[in-house]
């Protein structure tokens, strides 16, 4: 016990004698869970339309205003030709074509039968998708009051209607900020664990001081938990003003118990923390660490269902992202804070996550045992 | 001086430069285990980002309550089932267990059939189903309510065939660029720019650095060699890594993902030459401006990581965003280079379209290494 005593007084010195860096990791958390969700939007507006009309007539007008009124597009070009439009998303400055075909009016009312022809950029899938979906949601709009108006109400009799009701649960508001708030949240405790844990041995190895902590007496054991201690405390109070910002700023207050999220967060970061240190005993130089760390953190920040759903994703990327515990705690953060889910809920997450940790510091231990 | 002195003293200092150079590549060569993380690195995760990430959402596991259990019901259920969109998690009983799904993060919707589901329909021509999304991912939520709203249309039309319905028009709908609706065509220039961007800057920033901890800065500066000399032979060994790593991610883009490069490949390569040295010139000025290795991570990687992928654009759309942050987005080089890369390689199209984003990341790199080199001269002085 001494001697953890002593090798956690001793870490405690040197973070926060560096106060550039123990600034740089209180701080820069803060703000970037400040500014970022805002840049993290995907609520769907704003999507650019360049219609081409080679009608002009009342019907078509009617159409564009209907478009336009709709709030989620902006017509930022209304062209003569296919080809101009088709410029407007060569530089980004449309993301769908409407054309409208000549005759649109006059065949739709003799012929009873018109087409409307969609050009969608599809590179973005997600803008593709969606802004395809309202442009033919309002257009079938669009058709059904110019139905209504064409025939007379007797002969046209509605089939039967299945009403569909909807209901949004748990956002009924559909704020995509409290989507990704904790989710961003996730990541910064997730980086923070990882980057300092992995870092901070190597550096002891680089500068050569681990030698002499090596030919002292103090256990494998010891010096391993010396290590884990401070940044596992660091990382929860990280995350502790990652949740007052969220509250703060974002009016984010967590539905399920705190002491289920804070049980969660503190093996996590056990398991982040142990990847850290596993790491580090693989590596020779900082900068080995930083590279291999800034590696493993691209695919488990990236493949942990932040950004995009791991459910679409093929089959043997969501295995891999089981193996992944950012994962773990984007779905569990999103989980108690959003939803309310209690610690039965979370069980299986907790139970996979706390393996992780045994066994990431156990391998810690015994790579860096045999090193020696 | 004269012509010939000059002359004389230009080609030394060449020398010099080669000379340093050729000691920083071997520098370089000699740590295996960097080098292999080096170019291992952004071949391993573009297959796998190439592969996995996608904006679709498809494949979501939903529930089913049907309290109705007749014909209508079934058809509708076995539609639903046959939707790439969805995979039928289970039937489920009562709104307890719905309940316990939803919370349990084991579904993203649920849909229920009220009893006597096809009796209303065929009786009173009016029948509800009612539908529960997981709303905490709002645009998953929302795609879904309108994948299954259609999908009951679709099967509304079906049971109603006498009633050919007039004055329809039409939509026709056609992807550009990307018909098929792949992840690779957004994610692979985004996840380019995103690795290019990050490696080279981490790596300057680094190697810099160290020899400031280390102290070996200290005899290079007071060494007769300018220090520009010895800051750029630095930076030189990463542009060549980092041309090698974007061979490899094309290649890897064009034969493994089926990514096509329909503009021109030189381009491409003069393009990607300017970048890296913009994100060189980044890594040289975060190390003129840090003491230790940790801080020129810290600010590289933490500082820096969320920060481009979300501003450069492949993930959120940047005209969503509030202006100061539009603003903001203008300075991360990598907006620029994942609009020129997709500019090149997926639209195919000519230097005339990317001039502007070339000239922006000319200017940065120009404002980056004149402010280093100056705050680098107050600190010899």
């Amino acid at each position: 016990m001494r001697t953890i005593r002593f090798l956690l007084e001793k870490e405690f010195r040197q973070i926060f004698r560096n106060k550039a860096i123990l600034l740089l990791i209180m701080v820069m958390p803060v703000m970037q869970l400040i500014i970022l969700p805002l840049a993290a939007n995907y609520e769907v507006k704003n999507i650019n339309l360049s219609v081409v009309d080679h009608d002009h007539s009342s019907y078509s007008q009617k159409l564009i205003s209907k478009v336009t009124a709709s709030g989620y597009f902006k017509l930022t070009g209304y062209n003569s030709s296919f080809n101009e439009g088709m410029k407007l998303v060569e530089t980004d400055n449309a993301d769908l074509i409407l054309e409208i075909p000549h005759g649109f009016e006059r065949n739709l009312v003799r012929e009873g039968h018109q087409h409307l022809f969609i050009a969608v950029n599809a590179i973005n899938g997600v803008k593709a998708n969606l802004g395809g979906a309202y442009l033919g949601a309002i257009v079938k709009d669009f058709n059904n009051s110019i139905r209504l108006q064409l025939l007379p109400s007797s002969k046209f009799n509605e089939p039967a209607v299945i009403e569909v009701t909807s209901s949004n649960l748990f956002n009924p508001q559909l704020k995509y900020k409290f989507f990704m708030v904790p989710g961003i949240l996730a990541i910064l405790v997730t980086m923070i664990g990882g980057f300092l844990s992995a870092l901070n041995i190597v550096k002891e190895k680089e500068f050569g001081t681990i030698e002499q902590i090596n030919v002292t007496p103090i256990k494998k054991h010891h010096f391993i938990l010396g290590k884990l201690i401070p940044f596992w405390m660091l990382g929860n109070v990280v995350f502790t003003l990652g949740l007052l910002v969220s509250w703060l700023i974002y009016g984010i207050v967590p539905l399920g118990n705190l002491l289920v999220l804070y049980l969660f967060a503190s093996v996590f970061l056990l398991a982040i923390l142990g990847f850290g240190l596993l790491v580090s005993t693989f590596c020779d130089t900082q900068q080995q660490a930083m590279f291999i760390m800034f590696f493993f953190m691209m695919i488990f920040i990236l493949m942990g269902g932040l950004f995009t759903s791991i459910d679409s994703m093929p089959e043997w990327a969501k295995i891999v992202s089981r193996f992944n515990p950012v994962s773990y705690l984007i779905e569990v953060m999103r989980m108690v804070i959003l939803k309310g889910s209690g610690f039965k809920d979370i069980l299986p997450q907790l139970v996979t996550v706390g393996i992780y940790a045994l066994i990431l510091n156990a391998w810690a231990i015994w790579n860096y045992k045999k090193r020696n | 001086m004269s012509w010939p002195e000059v002359l004389n003293e230009v080609i030394k200092a060449m020398e010099q430069f080669i000379n340093f150079v050729k000691k920083e590549f071997a520098h370089v060569w000699r740590d295996k285990k960097t080098l292999l993380i080096l170019f291992g690195m952004p071949v391993i995760q573009i297959l796998i980002f190439g592969f996995a990430l996608t904006n679709e959402v498809k494949n979501s596991e939903i529930i089913v309550m049907d309290q109705a259990k007749d014909e209508a019901s079934q058809q509708i259920i076995n539609k639903i089932a046959a939707s790439r969109y969805f995979e039928i998690k289970n039937i489920a009983m009562n709104n307890v267990q719905i309940e316990a799904a939803f919370k349990q993060g084991k579904i993203k919707m649920a849909v229920v059939f009220p009893a006597g589901f096809n009796e209303a329909l065929l009786h009173q021509h009016k029948a509800q189903i009612q539908i529960l999304a997981d709303a905490s991912d709002p645009n998953t939520a929302t795609m879904l309510t309108n994948y299954v709203s259609s999908i009951i249309q679709d099967y509304q039309r079906s049971i109603d065939k006498t009633a050919a319905i007039p004055y329809s028009i039409v939509p026709e709908a056609r992807m550009l660029y990307n018909p098929q609706l792949k992840g690779a065509h957004n994610f692979v220039p985004g996840v380019m720019a995103l690795v290019l961007m990050l490696v080279c800057v981490m790596m300057t920033a680094i190697s810099i650095v160290k020899e400031k901890e280390t102290g070996t800065m200290e005899i290079l500066l007071v060494s007769p060699f300018s220090p520009l000399l010895v800051i750029l032979s630095k930076a030189v060994p990463y542009l060549i890594l980092s041309l090698i790593n974007v061979a490899s991610i094309l290649l890897l883009s064009v034969y493994v993902l089926d990514l096509p490069v329909n503009g021109s490949v030189a381009l491409l390569f003069a393009e990607s030459t300017l970048f890296i040295i913009t994100c060189l010139s980044l890594g040289i000025f975060i190390s003129v401006k840090t003491n230790s290795q940790q801080m020129a991570m810290l600010i590289s990687l933490m500082g820096m990581f969320l920060p481009t992928v979300l501003f450069s654009g492949f993930m959120f759309p940047i005209e969503n965003m509030p202006y100061p942050l539009q603003l903001i987005s203008n300075l991360v080089p990598a907006k620029w280079f994942y609009l020129i890369v997709k500019s090149i390689m997926i639209k195919g199209l000519g230097f005339m379209s990317i001039w502007k984003e070339t000239l922006i990341l000319g200017g940065i790199t120009i404002v980056l290494l004149v402010v280093s080199l100056k705050s680098f001269k107050i600190r010899l002085a």
